[in-house]
């Protein structure tokens, strides 16, 4: 499933970004392919709020339907 | 290879070569960070009053220089890593690849994503002393750092610090003669090993070639991607990357440990901000302080005094006479204190009306931002501004924008992609009334007695930024770039911070907006002379009153407004209108062409093309939209 279907509270793995650049970005952030995060919050047809450690990363939804991630719990 | 025990061998062929002192004998110390950590404090501690501020060539970025015992200081754009993803980045690329020697500013509270930069650093090869700011910070959220580890662990000098507070500033600088060369990642050395073989050269440059830096690989004469034969030099960012995170990760779990930061609340507050409903609700309230802080307090009983009395009853008068005595009535004397005159309307106007507004919304802004807030409401409006073509990154601008539209347009360059640019500087420069006029507005509005007027107004106005944002977001070619940020903790806002923020963007716009205002000012007194500001106001009348059935005297406001805001609006307000004719009136001049102040930015930031393209426009678009609200509304 992609980041963009995600539910607030759920705990997410990172599978596959899809876009290099983002890919690059988000790495430099703290999470990256295979990375943990929690859904912290999301917004109605708006952006997705991770959560790890004690950082938090907004992803508008056009970029986060580009990255696919598994439930783990 | 485990993270603890990096290789111990010196770096050999890959030594980067001796960095050369600069003819003056002076090293070239480069302070590097993400943004937001606190890195211009460290650069004023260094560097003190003295600072030259120029223009990186081919960009909109502003470098600043300094020098600090025998180092030459420069500072960087905050950036999360050194690459080619925007122009901060390939400034501060360029800047770190010519330094011998970096001060690398970290925040202890977020060195999973600080700690990336300065492992890149590291992996170029440069010797770097870290400050570890924001101590006080990381204490509060329950963080304890190990910071002798962490040095250990980095190769590097680590000194920790609260600089706002002065602490570990002095220490650090005392440090700089120990930087050292730090430890790479490990797994980087034989990738790099392999690409000085085939290729040679310098460490720093092939290490950001194979990070896939096109501006760098096109410098060494390299093919972009990881086409064809020389596969030792191919783009291997993905591979280097999960490397250095993996480092990086391994690192902060060595150093840091952590409280329950969860019950802190300024963590609860983050993340109510962020609820769709809380969030607007706050929004608005924060709004509503807005408007009675700036729209009262300052824009009228603040200015009151400063523009209307002491500039208008001492200043003006008093250069009046001054110049008198040694030029007669005539032209030099009216360009010079005439009506816009260049010594009087132009200072009277900057310093009486311009600058309590801006600081002001300055102060305003730099509060929001330091607790935190500003990003989170990126995260609420973004929607809103997707469907213009724009994100929520927007809103910074936009917000500025009610402040001055001239200091709001320079802030798109903070925007990713050129369309955003275009469409955020097309909604400041035709639909946003800048403070000047924002408060003539209202009061107009306000002596309409009527409801519908300011309805009418706000409706319009929203309208036509909605619509002119969602056809440029469809006309123009490629994608805007969609929302990804980092969210600060939320605390509380410190005095020194905001001060600082608020103090060097007034300064920031007292130079770059008088030069703009002084030449207005000389144009339109030319204008008055020559007998030419008249002669455009006979050839606009019968427009305005055939198309907008106004008054003819307000062919002069709409000129007026073209040199300074207010007096557009000002100058309708003792025409006599019915409610309709000043609703249409005060629609035609928000949408009217912006002031020169704010044109001549739009030339200097977009290019002649664009920024004429919106200066005919908006007398298109002010007489269309006039011209239908009129037949409708003020028949």
């Amino acid at each position: 499933m992609t980041l963009d279907q995600v539910v607030r509270g759920q705990h997410i793995r990172i599978l596959a970004i899809a876009s290099a650049d983002i890919r690059t970005q988000i790495i430099r952030f703290g999470l990256g392919i295979g990375e943990t995060a929690i859904c912290q919050q999301v917004l109605p047809k708006g952006p997705i709020v991770l959560g790890k450690n004690r950082q938090e990363i907004a992803i508008g939804r056009p970029l986060a339907s580009g990255i696919e991630v598994e439930i783990i719990a | 290879m485990s993270v603890e025990s990096p290789p111990e061998t010196a770096p050999t062929d890959l030594t980067p070569q001796a960095a050369s002192p600069a003819l003056t004998g002076e090293r070239k110390l480069v302070l590097a960070g993400n943004p937001n950590v606190g890195k211009s404090v460290f650069f004023n501690a260094l560097t003190g009053l003295y600072v030259d501020v120029s223009n990186y060539p081919g960009t909109t970025i502003d470098v600043s220089k300094g020098r600090c015992e025998g180092y030459q200081v420069l500072d960087t754009p905050g950036v999360y890593g050194v690459g080619s993803f925007n122009d901060e980045e390939r400034v501060a690329r360029d800047i770190v690849l010519g330094a011998d020697l970096v001060l690398n500013v970290v925040s202890a509270c977020t060195l999973e994503r600080d700690l990336f930069l300065t492992q890149q650093l590291l992996d170029l090869g440069k010797p770097v002393v870290v400050a570890l700011n924001q101590m006080d910070d990381a204490a509060r959220h329950g963080l304890s750092i190990d910071v002798s580890r962490l040095a250990e662990l980095l190769g590097v000098p680590v000194v920790p610090c609260v600089a706002i507070t002065g602490q570990g500033v002095t220490e650090a600088r005392n440090t700089l003669p120990q930087a050292r060369v730090g430890h790479a990642t490990p797994g980087l050395e034989p990738l790099l090993t392999q690409a000085v073989g085939a290729w040679g050269g310098q460490r720093s440059d092939l290490l950001l070639a194979i990070e896939g830096d096109p501006v760098i690989r096109d410098r060494l004469g390299l093919a972009s991607g990881g086409q064809a034969g020389n596969s030792e030099v191919a783009d291997q960012r993905d591979a280097i990357y999960v490397l250095r995170r993996a480092r990086v990760n391994g690192l902060v779990e060595a150093v840091v440990r952590t409280g329950d930061s969860s019950a802190r609340p300024g963590v609860w507050l983050g993340r109510w901000l962020l609820n769709p409903w809380a969030g607007s609700a706050f929004a608005l309230g924060i709004l509503a302080i807005l408007y009675w802080v700036i729209g009262d307090l300052v824009a009228q009983k603040l200015v009151g005094v400063t523009e209307g009395q002491i500039m208008q009853v001492y200043y003006e008068p008093w250069v009046r006479g001054l110049v008198s005595r040694f030029v007669g009535e005539g032209a030099l004397h009216t360009i010079l204190v005439g009506e816009f005159g260049v010594i009087t309307m132009t200072v009277t106007y900057i310093l009486g009306l311009m600058l309590p507004l801006v600081v002001a919304f300055y102060l305003f802004l730099a509060i929001l931002e330091d607790t935190g807030y500003l990003p989170r409401l990126a995260v609420l409006v973004d929607r809103a501004l997707a469907s213009i073509g724009l994100n929520g990154r927007a809103v910074i601008p936009l917000i500025l924008g009610f402040g001055c539209v001239t200091m709001a347009t320079i802030t798109t360059r903070l925007l990713g992609t050129q369309r955003e640019k275009t469409i955020a500087t097309a909604i400041l420069g035709l639909t946003i009334p800048c403070s000047a006029q924002l408060g003539v507005i209202l009061g107009l509005l306000a002596k309409t007695g009527s409801w519908s007027s300011w309805a009418i107004y706000g409706g319009t106005m929203f309208s036509v930024m909605v619509a002119m944002g969602t056809i440029l977001d469809r006309l123009l070619p490629g994608q805007s770039s969609a929302l990804l940020i980092d969210l600060p903790p939320m605390r509380l806002p410190q005095f020194r911070n905001v001060m600082r923020k608020t103090w060097s963007k007034s300064v920031g716009f007292l130079i770059e907006a008088t030069p703009l205002f002084v030449i207005a000012s000389l144009l339109v007194g030319i204008m008055k002379v020559t007998g030419a500001l008249d002669w455009v106001m006979n050839a606009l009348a019968p427009l305005v009153v055939g198309i907008l059935h106004l008054p003819k005297a307000a062919a002069a406001a709409f000129i007026m407004g073209m040199v300074r805001r207010d007096f557009g609006a000002a100058g309708m307000t003792d025409l006599p209108m019915t409610a309709g004719q000043v609703v249409v009136g005060l629609v035609v001049i928000t949408l009217f062409v912006p002031c020169i102040a704010t044109v001549v930015v739009l030339y200097k930031e977009r290019g002649w093309k664009e920024a004429s393209s919106l200066w005919i426009g908006s007398w298109v678009l002010a007489f269309a939209i006039g011209g239908v609200l009129a037949q409708v509304i003020a028949r």
